[in-house]
């Protein structure tokens, strides 16, 4: 079969970029502030721009949609768009400005439907709304909260002051509480319609309405029984959630007819907590995000905020060693992470705890690795701006200073070399015949949760879920990053796009990922005593731009927008700080590839999506 | 046949169950009793699950382990300052505290009102603390550490949580305990046991004293040889007492001329 493709999917970037400029004159400028790229597109011909870019530029994975309030700056609120090509290649990056008063910017829904949860996020925490979205309402905030918290000019609860350091903690530091002295207090304020004496909640209408309740039951009368549809809610404690997370759920029966998933319990805004803090505060920030990965977190956000830096004038990149270690740590995190997700699936899926606990004895050694290197199992916060916290220790050994303290002490590298070329082979061969040729696990997940090729690109999924379709689309690969390009590994992809591909897929990468650990060891031994510590201090000299800095952690992809504004003292904090946040993205392919199958199988769909709370949240 | 696989897999929970037991039998149940065999247990080439009975054995955490900060001071039997704070109160800690869960006072002499390097007060609200460790990390005294100690549970938050200097204080052969190697590191960058301001002035005065003995030898012997080197540490101490007092007479200044440009702004 040939599919005419169109000349213009070939073109590099600026080319592409030219050619867009020149088809739309008068609606496609070039963003020239200082820093920034990517064009910027008239909102009143926004979905024909991006109609354009999909189809015949080929730019058919749009990877993020965030929005940015310039408040104070130019008054102005921007939509701002990452389209790629799932061939591979760089972002095209397209902006749509609105003002702050009255925001509306068209929705692009029909062009890449996954945009659905990140326009629901940018009405919620921006306000601005997009006319076309069938569903605009709020997503991570409760219905009936009043204001849009990302706006600069919102204040949060137990507000103190716009920037940290705060002045109150030196030089004269008295103690206080934030509760006891603060004017903003919890902060809850109500619309002023509300007459609080009559107050009732309505908010749950809301999340109703709309689900098909209520039908002719004549509508649904099959075999003779008449009934109508029942609403289950499963969560937000339901344990197969493995958090707070909530799906409402339409059946027929049995079966699925509509689940709509509603987050946002574990919300503590996070980015407003980031543009809060300076440049150097969220790297321990970012553990907070998928706490299962810290270090693929902080290597992101390193990452972008590096990316603004190398525009400046004084600042050395990281050496060789830094970047060998970074890969180290971030294909560790991956074994970690899929040792953990795969232990769980098949605790959803009945096999109760015991493979979930082999995989934890595996998951258990890499943590004590990571302790031993960065003073933490899980909270990392290992990576800095142009290096890293410090070198790995030659000896991974503790002193007993507690009652009853055990001493162990090995020699990290021996440590590390047993543990990539012996063990882990030895338990990704065992975990794959113990679980893959089991019967019920096969009928339990062959044919299930199918995500075809076509819709894990539209909706934006990634990470295995999106490889698990068939789509050979990977970070590592596509827009290489640190000292991947060097490195042999492949990337698997399933073929059905079902929970055993995207099972495969894992088990699949974590033995990719022993592969390029074994190629890393002789790297680390060759750099031994190259200097890793950074020369960027505790306040780097941001220069003003914006930064898109995206690896891929092993839930998917995982994008950090930074934008360095000056305020009067220059940018000593990022005046947007995004998390493109891959659990929350491809729980928008949830509600498709439930649909149709049975109660029990939600809960091994979900699984299979593997999705962190800390994350989807944020 | 179908069940094939089930049994394959419940084969391999047999090895696992049986390995656990294999090397019960070959250190005859050492493995749990005594130290020596822990490293073993914990080892990856270790076979078979092994659990660490908390609290009856804990693992000692490695070196870098960072958990709730604590303040170095020196020694309490420290021959010429014991007791005394590394921290000098300099504001760096609770800049780059991500939570902003340090309050420092700076202390300041009771006589001129001017700043000492030595806090007056020092608190930690533990509860707030994330435990990143920037604040030993970018210390340039060595004077904030990453604690060991992680049973800090207590019954009530608001009268037990927020530690103040008292509490945060150890010593600096504590640091040396549960640090050793990252405790000699240090120890290098900064040339010698005591704190970097020590360092400075010893370093000072042993130049001073070189410098006399240089004048010295350069001198030609005469008959009054001991009193000139004498006469010359003494002179240098002047010049150090002098500089000093300069250095004291600019900053008055300065602090004056401060003082002067915030009432004009007030009025």
């Amino acid at each position: 079969m040939a599919i005419a493709v169109p000349q213009t999917t070939k073109l590099n970037l600026s080319e592409t970029l030219d050619w867009l400029k020149q088809r739309y004159p008068d609606a496609v400028k070039d963003d020239e502030r200082q820093g920034f790229s990517g064009v910027i597109v008239d909102k009143n011909r926004l979905r024909e721009v991006a109609q354009v870019i999909r189809d015949e530029l080929g730019f058919d994975y749009l990877s993020s949609a965030t929005a940015v309030d310039y408040f104070g700056i130019s008054n102005h609120m921007e939509m701002v768009y990452h389209a790629y090509r799932t061939s591979g290649g760089p972002a095209l990056v397209f902006k749509a400005q609105t003002d702050r008063e009255n925001a509306e910017i068209p929705s692009l829904i029909d062009v890449w439907p996954g945009v659905d949860f990140q326009e629901r996020e940018a009405y919620d925490l921006y306000g601005i709304r997009f006319p076309g979205h069938p569903n605009l309402k709020r997503i991570l905030m409760w219905d009936g909260f009043n204001g849009h918290p990302m706006r600069k000019d919102w204040k949060e609860a137990y507000y103190e002051e716009e920037h940290k350091p705060f002045d109150s903690r030196w030089p004269s530091g008295w103690v206080h509480r934030a509760e006891e002295r603060n004017i903003y207090g919890k902060n809850v304020r109500y619309p002023d319609d509300i007459d609080l004496s009559r107050l009732s909640d309505t908010s749950e209408a809301t999340l109703y309405a709309g689900l098909g309740l209520g039908v002719d039951v004549h509508e649904l009368d099959t075999d003779g029984i008449r009934t109508d549809r029942l609403v289950v809610n499963m969560g937000p404690h339901h344990p197969s959630t493995h958090g707070v997370f909530r799906m409402i759920v339409t059946l027929n029966g049995e079966t699925i007819e509509t689940l709509e998933p509603v987050m946002g319990y574990l919300h503590r805004n996070h980015e407003k907590i980031g543009e809060r803090n300076s440049f150097l505060h969220n790297i321990p920030f970012t553990d907070r995000l998928d706490y299962l990965s810290s270090m693929g977190n902080n290597f992101g956000y390193v990452l972008a905020v590096e990316k603004l830096l190398a525009q400046g004038a004084r600042y050395t990149p990281p050496t060789y060693r830094v970047e060998v270690i970074r890969v180290l740590m971030a294909e560790l995190t991956r074994i970690v992470n899929h040792l953990w997700s795969l232990g769980f699936l098949l605790n959803d899926l009945g096999a109760f705890f015991t493979p979930m606990l082999y995989a934890n004895n595996e998951r258990e050694k890499i943590l004590d690795f990571f302790e031993a290197v960065a003073g933490s199992r899980l909270m990392c916060n290992y990576m800095r701006f142009g290096g890293v916290f410090a070198d790995i220790p030659e000896r991974m050994y503790g002193v007993a200073h507690l009652i009853n303290d055990r001493v162990r002490d090995f020699d990290t590298m021996e440590y590390l070399t047993d543990m990539i070329t012996e063990r882990l082979p030895r338990f990704f061969d065992e975990f794959e015949r113990l679980l893959v040729g089991n019967e019920i696990l096969r009928d339990r997940t062959i044919g299930v949760g199918v995500l075809p090729y076509d819709l894990a690109i539209a909706l934006s999924t990634c990470g295995p879920l999106l490889r698990g379709s068939g789509v050979p689309y990977d970070v590592r690969r596509a827009e290489p990053y640190s000292i991947y390009p060097e490195l042999d590994f492949d990337i698997p992809v399933g073929k059905n796009g079902d929970i055993y591909d995207r099972f495969m897929v894992r088990i699949q990468e974590m033995r990719e990922s022993v592969r390029i650990l074994k190629q890393l060891l002789p790297r680390l031994e060759a750099t031994k005593g190259e200097d890793v510590v950074t020369k960027v201090g505790h306040t780097p000299r941001v220069p003003i731009g914006e930064a898109y800095g995206r690896v891929e952690n092993p839930k998917g992809e995982l994008g950090f927008y930074v934008v360095s504004e000056g305020d009067e003292k220059g940018p000593q904090n990022p005046w947007r700080y995004h998390v493109r946040a891959p659990s929350f993205i491809n729980l928008t392919a949830l509600g498709p590839m439930c649909v149709g199958h049975k109660v029990a199988d939600v809960v091994t769909i979900l699984g299979s999506i593997d999705i962190v709370l800390g994350e989807t949240d944020r | 046949m179908y069940g094939q696989g089930i049994a394959k897999g419940l084969w391999i929970t047999f090895k696992h169950f049986v390995n656990t037991y294999v090397d019960d039998i070959r250190y005859a149940g050492r493995k749990y009793m005594d130290q020596a065999h822990f490293p073993v247990r914990q080892s990856p080439k270790a076979q078979g699950a092994f659990t660490v009975q908390y609290p009856d054995e804990k693992i000692a955490v490695p070196e870098r382990f960072r958990f709730v900060p604590f303040l170095v001071v020196e020694d309490y039997d420290h021959p010429e300052r014991p007791g005394h704070d590394w921290c000098t109160s300099c504001g760096i800690c609770p800049k780059v505290c991500p939570p902003q869960c340090i309050w420092i006072v700076r202390g300041q002499d009771p006589v001129t009102g001017r700043p000492v390097p030595e806090p007056e007060a020092f608190f930690i609200d533990i509860d707030l603390c994330m435990n990143c460790g920037y604040c030993a990390e970018f210390c340039p005294f060595d004077a904030i550490k990453m604690d060991h100690d992680y049973e800090l549970a207590s019954y009530d938050r608001t009268t037990n949580h927020i530690f103040d200097k008292d509490k945060l204080s150890k010593e600096m052969r504590y640091w040396k305990t549960i640090a050793p190697t990252r405790a000699v590191e240090e120890m290098e960058a900064r040339g010698g046991w005591d704190h970097k301001d020590v360092q400075k002035e010893k370093a000072k005065a042993a130049r001073a004293v070189a410098q006399a003995r240089k004048t010295e030898a350069e001198k030609p012997a005469d008959g009054d040889g001991n009193a000139a080197p004498a006469a010359q540490a003494a002179s240098a101490d002047a010049d150090a007492e002098k500089a000093k007092a300069e250095r004291l007479a600019k900053r008055e200044a300065a602090l004056a001329r401060k003082r002067a440009r915030e009432a004009g702004e007030q009025g």
